[in-house]
């Protein structure tokens, strides 16, 4: 297998923290995928994310869910983040958010895929969505929070690299 | 930089098993990737694969999903369940032939000895009038790091052309 897909860096939480950021990402990869799993220091939230913290209303995202009751499909637009799920990632039940950045050093709106698991015992809930970053910056950072709160200690989350072959 | 997403083991059937193990997953990774191509011996409408943590046979597994069968999305999800992390939808015997469906499954933290959330992507093509991808949100409930994982069909066999590819991904 080529050499193509590389950690470019990992954090696990030590305390309770609002922030996991990944900084100074090199352009040298293709695309970029985050892998978090962890819970909530609290409560329950929605893990958002921005890039190159940029919180101007400059991103779009498309969900698809389920819950077990009801299938959804919703949107935003002129949103100042993507959401990676919703209000279900609480402090009770690990959640596993994936996120691929696709093209993230190029030059045109940047696009990504987020996956987010959030199964409480048949109660929970499963997401894909579809994000749309409106800048032809490469992206150079990417942070992550609650939408209220902080993340709990022992929260993990990885980024890695992924290079064309 | 490491190279972190590797070939842990394959299998890739000549012939119908009822079942299959990767034993002795050694512990150097951090999450697992399963990607699988499966087709079983069911004439109606098939389901599933199980995978089995460590042959965990208890009510350690529950999902949420939400799938589409082109001509609807459709919401499921089920509690407590003894039957292994349930895969779903998979191709049969009544699907076009000589097609597997596409399943993808990831573990993280597999070394871990807490409650395991866990994704997986299944696509079931083929050319009747019905045919089904899934997106589920696994939870197991297992608590000990994951040594095997044992794949198979409830009652019926993976048919010969099945394959099963596991990998290791490092985060340092």
């Amino acid at each position: 297998m080529p050499a193509t897909y590389e950690p470019i860096a990992t954090t696990t939480l030590g305390s309770a923290t609002a922030t996991i950021s990944f900084t100074s990402i090199s352009s040298a990869y293709t695309d970029l995928r985050l892998v978090l799993t962890g819970t909530h220091e609290t409560t329950a939230a929605t893990v958002r994310m921005q890039v190159n913290s940029d919180t101007g209303t400059n991103y779009s995202f498309t969900e698809l869910s389920g819950d077990g009751a009801t299938a959804t499909s919703a949107r935003s637009t002129s949103s100042a983040r993507i959401n990676c799920g919703n209000a279900n990632f609480n402090n009770t039940l690990p959640s596993l958010i994936t996120v691929d950045w696709f093209s993230y050093a190029g030059s045109t709106n940047k696009t990504c895929l987020v996956t987010t698991s959030q199964d409480r015992n048949g109660s929970g809930v499963v997401y894909r969505t579809v994000g749309l970053w409106r800048s032809t910056s490469a992206i150079t950072s990417i942070q992550m929070f609650p939408s209220t709160g902080n993340f709990a200690t022992g929260t993990t989350a990885t980024l890695y690299g992924i290079l064309r072959a | 930089m490491p190279v972190t997403y590797q070939l842990i083991a394959s299998n890739v059937l000549s012939s119908n098993v009822a079942s299959i193990t990767f034993s002795a997953i050694p512990s150097t990774y951090t999450d697992l990737v399963l990607r699988a191509s499966v087709r079983k011996n069911q004439a109606t409408t098939a389901t599933e694969f199980y995978i089995k943590p460590n042959s965990d046979s208890g009510s350690n597994y529950s999902f949420t999903m939400v799938y589409g069968t082109g001509s609807v999305a459709t919401t499921s999800s089920f509690a407590s369940n003894t039957n292994g992390l349930l895969i779903r939808y998979i191709d049969g015997t009544s699907n076009t032939a000589n097609t597997f469906s596409s399943s993808e499954i990831y573990i993280p933290n597999y070394n871990s000895t807490a409650t395991k959330p866990i994704s997986s992507f299944s696509v079931e093509e083929n050319n009747t009038t019905s045919a089904t991808m899934a997106v589920q949100a696994h939870l197991y409930a297992g608590t000990s790091a994951i040594t095997s994982l044992l794949i198979g069909v409830p009652s019926l066999t993976i048919l010969a052309g099945s394959s099963f590819y596991l990998y290791g991904i490092k985060n340092s």
